[in-house]
């Protein structure tokens, strides 16, 4: 499971992270080892954040510049854990971290409360649709492990929470400099009933099978091997057989399964998750950005897509302006028609002024014209085809979520 | 699916779409066990037909048994070899002695000299995250400049399975299909797939490779590990980081930075 974590810098992230690694056993003794060397080169006192912080200028300026994935385990499973900076300007960096992930760590300062990228972060949580959430407010120390500051930070993270419709799965106090409730009970908070942080965590499912669901193969590339014209890619959802027809979007061109292909095997079903080959009974035009469906129940075929975008360049992005887009394998150029809303990720406040435009860490809402038709579903159903990205100037510039 | 299974299929999405985007793309194959898994990864990818050139960079201080397994298996495999050397930096004597130096000149200047020659926009390669602390800031896309630096302060953004799909005519990309792999992964699919490794890695006299490079340059762990389930074993119980026999990490706590700005892989 891939968890990211998420908070205003200073709360306490990578010395969290550092705990839970020597909590669970996960650092060999050398790597601890190089760290204590480093922080006493450096003059400091050992401390468990610079296990993340691995590069030097991190380490010298005390903050997290990039998403940084370290795994640990714990008795039921595998974890990975994507470190987000809190800085604000390495927000691209945070929602690269949160997009990969499967469940999200929100920390909070208990002294400190919930600040300004405290809300920013959970609004992109919520906006990627982030649905296995912990709250930890952390150094608890810091106000003598008091229940009532506890209660007054988890009403204030709930309340805006609520808005933005993202409901914590538990909410914890912990001190991570001490490891206290993360994975032993603390002794100094026995107003606390709930469970540790790593049994919560061990209580989430992972993500339901999507074999079960409709089939959605968006083809990757077409090869000629040896006499065969094979159309690869990695089945979305559903699964795919031999003989049965097929339906490729958006042309609607009807065609049979005459083989599923995989090196030194003979399959003749493949299902949701294979990076998989097929070859089609007629000899049609397939290329990439198709999508591969069964005839019943097919996919939305659109030019128009109300969408909540992220804005994350610093590059304005004005309405008209033709972009990039690419939904799964699909790549279209396409433009903003039109601003519905847009607001400021912090405050939740809406922002009238320049509504022809999105600039820097500013959500919009809007009506997105493609130039030529795309293929859609809704987020909750195949998030691959829910979701998308614009490229500008040859880097990704902002995401999206696709509204139904 | 099993948890094989999706590594697997993840990364054979990365290989199809680094191909796909930047079409004069090649690999790169150390002949380790991670390459090897990369390779065998890109035979399963393309049916069979690896579509463009996998690229071996020789020191000349790489272990003897190392070329003679390359030239085997490229044969085998059918594969567009191509072997880069710095023959400059090795007839005026670079070597092991100032060991930055050396892994610059015989290792990084000689990809460089490699990619220029056969002008090469992207290049595919087997590192993981758990390697090293540094790698773990990695990209799948992750592009350079011509002098080969990493801008690791300011990379662009990857959302989900979008990967940047577009260079300048200044950069060129690094692709790392196996980053989501650990050490012990990469033995569970070997021993799954049966594919072929060379024998550096098993134990002999109670000593075994844990990783391997250059001969001068990669010192054996104590081991008792003579087959595939007793590595994996002894990798679910060890303590020790991977790359604690190799020299470049030890030799300061900052040279595997410094190496990796200069465009070490």
């Amino acid at each position: 499971m891939n968890i990211v974590f998420v908070g205003h810098v200073d709360h306490g992230k990578s010395t969290l992270i550092g705990r839970l690694l020597y909590d669970t056993g996960s650092l060999p003794p050398d790597k601890i080892e190089e760290v204590r060397k480093t922080c006493e080169m450096l003059g400091k006192e050992m401390e468990f954040g610079f296990i993340l912080d691995h590069l030097q200028e991190e380490r010298e300026q005390g903050i997290t510049i990039d998403t940084c994935q370290i795994f640990f385990k714990t008795e039921k499973r595998d974890y990975v854990i994507i470190d987000a900076p809190g800085h604000v300007e390495f927000i691209k960096n945070m929602i690269t971290g949160a997009s990969q992930a499967d469940a999200a760590i929100l920390i909070i300062d208990a002294k400190e409360g919930v600040k300004e990228q405290t809300k920013r972060h959970a609004y992109i949580l919520g906006m990627l649709g982030m649905k296995k959430v912990i709250v930890l407010i952390n150094k608890m120390d810091l106000v003598d492990y008091k229940q009532e500051r506890f209660n007054e930070v988890k009403q204030e993270i709930t309340e805006f929470l609520k808005k933005i419709n993202v409901e914590p799965s538990y909410i914890i106090p912990i001190v991570a400099k001490d490891g206290d409730n993360i994975a032993k009970k603390s002794e100094k908070m026995d107003w606390y009933k709930g469970e540790t942080f790593l049994n919560c965590l061990d209580s989430f499912s992972l993500p339901e099978k999507k074999k079960n669901k409709l089939l959605r193969f968006p083809v990757q590339d077409v090869y000629k091997v040896d006499d065969k014209r094979i159309i690869a890619g990695r089945i979305e959802s559903g699964t795919i057989k031999q003989g049965e027809e097929i339906v490729v979007l958006p042309e609607k061109t009807k065609t049979k399964v005459n083989s599923v292909e995989k090196l030194f095997q003979d399959p003749t079903h493949a299902e949701a998750g294979e990076s998989i080959g097929i070859t089609t009974e007629d000899p049609l035009f397939i290329e990439r950005g198709n999508i591969i469906c069964h005839p019943d129940n097919l996919p939305e075929v659109t030019s128009t897509i109300k969408a909540n975008v992220f804005w994350m360049s610093k590059q304005d992005f004005n309405i008209n302006e033709i972009i990039t887009m690419k939904i799964s394998t699909q790549e279209v150029s396409a433009k903003i028609e039109k601003i519905e809303k847009k607001i400021n990720s912090s405050t939740l406040e809406e922002i009238n002024e320049e509504k022809d435009k999105l600039k820097n860490n500013e959500v919009g809402t809007m009506i997105i014209k493609t130039l030529s038709p795309v293929v859609i579903d809704d987020f909750n159903y195949v998030p691959e085809l829910g979701r998308f990205v614009f490229e500008k100037d040859m880097i990704t510039s902002a995401g999206g979520i696709i509204a139904f | 699916m099993d948890y094989l299974d999706e590594l697997e299929s993840k990364s054979i999405y990365i290989i199809r779409e680094a191909y796909k985007q930047f079409h004069d793309i090649a690999m790169l194959w150390s002949i380790g066990k991670d390459s090897s898994t990369l390779l065998w990864l890109c035979r399963k990818a393309f049916f069979g037909k690896i579509p463009f050139p996998v690229v071996h960079i020789d020191t000349g201080y790489k272990f003897k048994k190392m070329t003679e397994w390359r030239d085997s298996y490229s044969k085998e495999w059918n594969l567009n070899l191509i072997v880069g050397r710095n023959e400059e930096a090795i007839k005026a004597g670079i070597g092991p002695k100032n060991k930055l130096a050396c892994c610059n000149a015989l290792k990084t200047e000689a990809l460089k000299q490699t990619i220029n020659k056969h002008k090469f926009r992207a290049l595919l390669l087997g590192i993981r995250r758990d390697e090293h602390g540094i790698r773990s800031k990695e990209r799948y896309f992750s592009p350079r400049n011509q002098e080969f630096k990493w801008n690791y302060k300011d990379q662009p953004p990857e959302l989900w399975d979008q990967f940047k799909s577009r260079q300048s005519d200044e950069e060129h990309i690094r692709v790392h299909p196996l980053l989501h792999w650990k050490e012990v992964d990469i033995w569970e699919y070997i021993k799954r797939e049966n594919i072929p490794i060379i024998d550096l890695y098993f134990a002999k006299n109670k000593k075994r490779y844990r990783s391997i490079g250059c001969e001068c340059c990669c010192s054996p762990i104590e081991s008792d590990a003579d087959d595939i389930n007793k590595i994996i074993h002894e990798l679910k119980t060890t303590n020790t980081s991977e790359r604690a026999g190799r020299a470049q990490d030890k030799e300061s706590v900052y040279t595997m930075q410094k190496l990796r700005s200069l465009g070490y892989m």
